[in-house]
């Protein structure tokens, strides 16, 4: 069977040349680099190139901009709270997209809970935001605007220029999340007007167990984990140096590569996309279409009358790994909130599958997956009542309308007694 | 790496890759569609009944694997029960069954026994004379 990995979003293998650099740091120079002696000595020196590597990554201006942390929730969790708290006394509001990524997110109803505020700006329905309405959303009291490069869902592109350009006039500090896009698309801290960015090694070839916060030097921060002086005090904590010398080194693996990365995925993402809007009716893409608005490495999507979960499974037994947002994929049985915050309808929220794509597809990856991809719609449809009755004209198809039949959410709700979600 | 992980127990996965019972049955007795109030997913159980017995069932799901196998087991389960018997199904002899569902999973079974008895109730609407046999 044919192995197919689309869930680059979620992991991807450490590069060779990267688990190399990485392996003396378990054995020979085990040192903690907070001592003082040549054990202790040596790692620090690691540390800071790891921290030139990354900083070059994203356009900073130096090293010390750099703040390692163990993922990109602890980043989220850091730059949100932590950029609120040093800020109390001058304001106690936050700005969001309404798409950020749960991390992000689930920290502001954290800091909600405590007397912040919070407005989220609602995004179009391929999920760029509404800039009249951030602009609006900024208030004497608004400490930070919280607006991800590259949605982790859909595969969205905001418009990063003219957001900073926005917040630099307005005179708030601006946090990017570039977890879905760091090591696949140019990230550039000056012209985004960052003052924080985030984004996490793993994504890119480089191990789990290292987050990325880059911090502009004039933003203030506190630390939300208390201990020693580690990390210019931002970050308590002893440094995971076998982690950060391979984010260090899948950071400079990432700008000889970007290019390639590039092009390699955009041509299998519309080969893909092509193959299964071909052979797939009644499919949808989420987001923007191919193109310069959408990252090359992302399709969302949304097929009909069946649910993901089940998607998801028969493509796992088929040798392909992707994700879903589907209700019954999810731990909370709901519907990611960014297919929400784009206003999909229920019906097809439910039937979504995300696919993201990497070094090591293949187009005979692509020609396979739309092949296996066909099937297992054909059989689950044949198991669904959905599927009937729309074909015996009870229901309607959200995609493409016949004008027979009620909408699959009224149907739902006149047979559950209750509205889904 | 030769082992292969499943999200679900082997009974479960078996059901769901090789589901019994699925489908509609001409002249059903007695349907029952129903949808899931936690998740928003649909289940649809078509009887046979003959001599006050279910003698033959069908379903449809619209929903995730666990939703898929609980159908499969529960259409197995009930065939060859009175309407009584029926009546008293529960969604835990679904999960015992299949050797248990993780514990978010337990509604998807709950919808099985749903769609069982709103199948039973469309019978006994048409068939009132059935009612307490
Ligand atoms: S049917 Fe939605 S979780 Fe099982």
């Amino acid at each position: 069977m044919r192995h197919v990995f689309l869930d680059h979003q979620s992991a991807t293998p450490v590069a060779p040349e990267v688990f190399e650099a990485m392996r003396p740091y378990y054995t020979e120079y085990f040192g903690n680099a907070s001592s003082l002696h040549q054990h202790g000595l040596r790692v620090r020196e690691a540390l800071k190139v790891a921290r030139q590597q990354t900083a070059a990554l994203i356009n900073a201006d130096s090293e010390e901009e750099i703040f390692f942390t163990s993922d990109g929730t602890e980043s989220a969790n850091l730059a949100i709270k932590g950029v609120a708290y040093a800020n109390e006394r001058k304001g106690k509001h936050l700005v969001v997209s309404a798409t950020e990524h749960p991390s992000i997110m689930n920290s502001v109803e954290f800091l909600e809970k405590q007397g912040w505020t919070c407005t989220r700006v609602p995004v179009s329905p391929e999920g760029l935001l509404d800039l009249a309405a951030l602009k609006a959303a900024i208030t004497p009291q608004t400490v930070l605007v919280a607006v991800h490069h590259v949605n982790h869902d859909i595969g969205t592109i905001q418009r990063m220029t003219e957001v900073g350009a926005i917040c630099t006039a307005a005179g708030v500090p601006l946090y990017v999340d570039c977890e879905a896009s760091a090591g696949w698309l140019p990230v550039d801290v000056k012209a985004f007007g960052a003052a924080l960015a985030s984004f996490s090694p793993h994504r890119f070839y480089g191990p789990k167990g290292v987050g990325v916060l880059y911090r502009h030097k004039r933003a203030r921060l506190v630390s939300i984990l208390h201990g020693g002086v580690q990390e210019g005090g931002r970050r308590a904590g002893t440094e995971n140096i076998p982690a950060i010398v391979g984010g260090g080194a899948a950071a400079a693996l990432a700008q000889q590569r970007l290019a390639f990365r590039q092009e390699h995925t955009a041509a299998l993402q519309r080969r893909l996309w092509d193959g299964l809007k071909t052979h797939v009716p009644y499919i949808k893409l989420n987001g923007p279409e191919p193109g310069p608005d959408r990252i090359s490495t992302n399709l969302n999507l949304s097929t009909e009358f069946i649910e993901g979960e089940g998607q998801l499974l028969l493509c796992d037994l088929n040798g392909i790994a992707v994700a879903s947002g589907s209700s019954c994929v999810s731990k909370s049985l709901k519907i990611s909130h960014v297919l929400g915050a784009i206003g999909l309808d229920h019906a097809l929220a439910q039937g979504n599958i995300i696919m993201t794509l990497g070094e090591a597809n293949t187009v005979e990856d692509m020609d396979y997956t739309v092949e296996t991809f066909a099937k297992i719609v054909t059989k689950l449809r044949g198991m669904s009542p959905m599927w009937d009755e729309f074909e015996r004209g009870v229901i309607d198809s959200v995609i493409n309308p016949t004008g027979r039949g009620k909408s699959f959410s009224q149907h739902a709700a006149d047979i559950s007694g209750k509205a889904a979600h | 790496m030769s082992d292969t992980y499943t999200l679900y127990n082997s009974t479960v996965m078996e059901h769901f890759m090789n589901p019994r019972n699925m489908g509609d049955l001409k002249d059903a007795d007695g349907v029952g569609e129903v949808g899931a109030a936690a998740c928003g997913d649909i289940m649809k159980i078509s009887l046979k009944i003959k001599d006050g017995r279910i003698a033959d069932a069908r379903f449809k799901t619209f929903g995730c694997g666990s939703a898929i196998a609980s159908s499969s087991m529960a259409t197995e389960l009930i065939k060859g029960r009175t309407i009584d018997e029926a009546m008293n199904f529960t969604n835990q002899e679904v999960v015992d069954a299949l050797g248990g569902l993780p514990p978010v999973k337990i509604h998807c079974s709950v919808l099985a026994e749903e769609a069982l008895k709103a199948a039973l109730e469309d019978y006994v609407k048409k068939h009132p004379e059935s009612a307490g046999k």
